[in-house]
This record gives C-alpha cells, structure tokens and sequence, in this order.
C-alpha cells in the first residue's frame, strides 16, 4: 500500500515544444468555451418574453424552467404536509398590508356582497357570509409569507376551503385541476392548483386577530392558502370558478411563477 | 527541457471554471430577489456600520424592480449550481483527490504559519503538497458553504415540503439570514482568492487552464525526486 499522504505530484521532464503544444490546447479550449458560454448567456439575456397567455412577462427559457420546477417539485407535495402553527399570543396585532389591488374599489359595499361559484354545468350559486359564517370555523396562525421575502406569524379564523367543497356540493368541481378565485371588479384575480386548494390549511378567511376582516384584509372574504407565497392570497373574493387548465393568475403574468408553492 | 508538474485534474478545472459564472448568475440574481425585502444590516452594539446595499450600489447594477426576474434566473441556475458542485465532490471524493484538499491534523497549526507568512510576519512556509494548510482549510470551507447555500436555499424555497431541511436551519427566518450570510461569504472569498491568485503569479495561474505548472527548480534535483518515487 502506498502511503497517499506522502505522495508527491509527479514531475517529468518534456521538451519546449511539448509545453507549448499543450499551453496552446488548453488555452484555445479555455478561450473557446468562454465565448461559448458568453454567447449562450447572452442568448439566454436577450431571449425574447413569452406569448403572453396564462403567464406572461418572463424570458421564453426562463417561464420553461419554471414550469419544469413546477412539474417536478409538485411530486413532493403532500396535504399531509402541514404548515407549522403557532401559539395565538405569537400572531402579529399589526398585520401587514402589501397590496390594495381589487379592494380599493370605494363604491364597494360588503353588505351587499354574495360569493359566485360558477359551476362545471355552467349555473351559478350565490352565497352569503352569514351562510358561509354558519360553516364550521377553523382557525390559523402560521407564519405568513411573502414573495417579496418578509414572514409575518398573522392569525386567521374562517372555512376550510375544502369543507366548503363538500357542504355545497361541489365534489364534481373539485375533481378539475385549477381553482381561480377573483375579486368582485376583477382587478385581481389568482389560480391554483387543486391539490393546494384542497390542503386542509386552506381556508377562505373572514376574520383576522378574531375580529371581521377590515377592508384593507380583504372585507369580508379573503383566500388564506398557507401552501402559498401571499401573492395567491387574494383578498375580498368575488368569485369561483374551476377548470381542467390553468385559470388566469394575475402575478403570473408579471414574469412570476404560476406555481409559487412552498 | 523543462520539468513539469501535473497539478489540477481535467474534473477540477472543469469544476472550477463552471462554478465561476455560474455562482457570479446566482449572486447576481440573488441580489435581484434580495432587493424587494432589503432588510439586513451590519450592525454591532446598536451602531450600524452599513446597509444591504446600499441606494447607489442598487443604481449601479441596475437592481431595482426586477424581482421575477431575478427568481426565474435563480430557479434555474440553481440547477447547474447544484450538478457542477455534486459532480466536482463526487470526482474529488473518488479520484483521491481529496487526500490533497482536506486539512488533517497539522493543518490549522500550519494554517496560522501560512497566514504571518501572508503578512509577511513569518519568513518560512510550513512544507506543502499542492495545496497549502490556509488552501487546504479555504477550499474545503467553501465547498461546505456551497453544500450550506443549497440547504439553505431549498428551506427558503419550499419551507413546506421540506420543512425539515427549514426545522435544521432553525427556522425560515434564519434560514433566509443564513442564505444571505454564505452569499456574503463568497464575496469575501472572491476578493481574498483574486488577491492571492495574483500574487501566486502567472505560472500557478496557469496551471488552473492547462493543469500543469513548469518547476523552477534545477533539473538535477527533479530527477533525484523521480527517482525516490519510482519504488513507491
């Protein structure tokens, strides 16, 4: 056995033309696939943006890399995958707002709100709050989390999104893949994949820190989807609507991630 | 005739040309994603001496409003980030390379010598393979700061899924700090090497490209040292 710590790099003697010849293959090579990789980062920077559709905004190799991500992360979601919960003395009295897109409409009265669920057969159902207050409530603190890169441990109590599948009926819808909720001028608008949908975390919302949501959390009904970065998150729901494809998705089409789950 | 020594394997140069723009793409766009949340600081005793980044330093490389932008880049380099490190470890570890790259027991003793060397405190070098103690510790570091920044990076980005990796980096919040804190690791990395690099000189340079450096020493001790080698 030879002993590895004692070895010494071997050294040979070779001749000028040798080192040369050897200094000139290494160094066109390094150079060749410098401009090589210069030029495909150059292609990858001044690639045009994607047809703008479902998503748009991002660079065409860039929006594939992302749904590539998509298909294969999706893989390790799991509804048994909980978000971790908190002690509710641990919840944020300030709760931060981000955005006021779709709920700074000032003719907007929640009193005269109702929830639109369009329907696989094309009819629509009409729900209250009282109807949807009368559900079994749950309740959430978790540790909120933004796009943008700030958490906020915040406190939500409402419905189980998915408990509110089932007590209206809506085993048939919950069967398609995308989910799309949107606010009552439409302004804002998000999709979502049904598995994350379904999660047992995820609720439609009408209260924060115990007491009704104020406008500016989304009065009277926001998404509260933990699997989620906030973006999907939408406040002051308007309506619902299932599909077999992906329903639109507005930071989706701002160059973001359709996906974002965490 | 000259006497020459191979020192850097094909994988290693490879590995190592690879990591440098690619890790240069994740800074970059890490930055990108870091902006919309600005929020660290170097601070000591409640005094702060500077801010994650500054105005002027966002101006100058164009940083501001570009946050899907700078995921979607991050999202797919990672991928190249991760595969060119796994690759460079899984050669290193199988060709014996690493026998010449982890510190063993002398080297923190010798790591101390090399550095009053640097500073030109201590006239001698302890004796050294290919790498120095101070390499030896440098280098190995930064492959377990890379090994660090994908665990990180993946606690930050699916907290849920793998909300074990973000339950080991003490939390999501920590793990973002910690993310951040090897990015800032590399920078300082980066400047010391390009320093050293330079005072290394053109030939050590250049072994980095071609794999080789030409031994200055007298040929007639270069064949005293084949000649001790040839019954190992």
């Amino acid at each position: 056995m030879k002993n590895p710590f004692s070895k010494q790099p071997a050294e040979k003697i070779v001749s000028q033309n040798q080192i040369n010849r050897r200094h000139f293959i290494a160094f066109t090579s390094f150079i060749g696939l410098n401009a090589l990789a210069y030029c495909g980062w150059r292609w990858l920077y001044k690639s045009p943006l994607e047809k703008s559709g479902i998503t748009a905004g991002a660079r065409t190799p860039l929006r594939r890399a992302l749904n590539q991500n998509e298909l294969l992360l999706r893989k390790t979601f799991s509804k048994d995958h909980l978000v971790q919960t908190y002690p509710k003395s641990m919840a944020d009295k300030n709760v931060r707002v981000n955005s006021e897109i779709g709920i700074d409409d000032a003719d907007f009265d929640s009193k005269n709100w109702l929830l639109t669920i369009n329907k696989k057969d094309g009819s629509q159902l009409q729900v209250s709050l009282k109807d949807i207050i009368a559900l079994p409530k749950t309740e959430i603190v978790y540790d909120f989390k933004c796009v943008e890169g700030w958490d906020q441990i915040s406190h939500w109590g409402g419905v189980k999104f998915s408990d509110f599948i089932n007590h209206y009926n809506l085993q048939e819808e919950a069967k398609l893949q995308y989910v799309g909720m949107a606010t009552p001028d439409k302004a804002y608008y998000v999709g979502l994949d049904m598995p994350s949908a379904l999660h047992p975390q995820t609720l439609l919302a009408y209260e924060v820190n115990g007491q009704p949501l104020p406008v500016k959390h989304g009065q009277p009904l926001r998404l509260i989807i933990p699997v989620k970065y906030g973006i999907k998150n939408l406040k002051r729901i308007g309506s619902i609507s299932f599909s077999e494809e992906r329903l639109p998705d507005y930071w989706a089409e701002q160059g973001y991630d359709y996906y974002s789950g965490l | 005739m000259k006497s020459i020594k191979e020192k850097h394997p094909l994988a290693t140069r490879w590995a190592h040309w690879v990591n440098f723009p690619v890790l240069m793409i994740m800074i970059w766009s890490g930055m990108l994603i870091y902006w919309a949340n600005d929020v660290y600081t170097f601070t000591i005793f409640g005094h702060t001496f500077f801010n994650f980044f500054p105005a002027l330093f966002n101006k100058l490389f164009n940083i501001p409003f570009r946050l899907a932008e700078g995921m979607a880049f991050h999202f797919l380099f990672m991928w190249f980030f991760a595969i060119n490190g796994f690759l460079y470890v899984l050669y290193t570890a199988i060709s014996g390379e690493w026998r010449q790259l982890l510190p063993n027991r002398h080297s923190f003793k010798e790591a101390w010598q090399v550095l009053l060397h640097d500073f030109h405190i201590r006239k001698m070098l302890p004796p050294q393979n290919k790498y120095n103690a101070a390499q030896r510790i440098a280098y190995t570091s930064i492959i377990v700061m890379g090994f660090g920044s994908l665990i990180t990076g993946l606690a930050i980005y699916k907290p849920v899924q793998f909300y074990w990796i973000t339950w080991l980096c003490g939390g999501y919040h920590l793990a973002r700090i910690e993310h951040f804190i090897l990015t800032i690791g590399y920078v300082l990395f980066f400047v010391i090497h390009i320093v050293q690099v330079i005072i290394a000189g053109w030939n050590n340079f250049r072994s980095v490209v071609s794999g080789f450096e030409i031994v200055k020493s007298q040929p007639s001790t270069n064949i005293k040292i084949s000649e001790d080698e040839k019954p190992v």
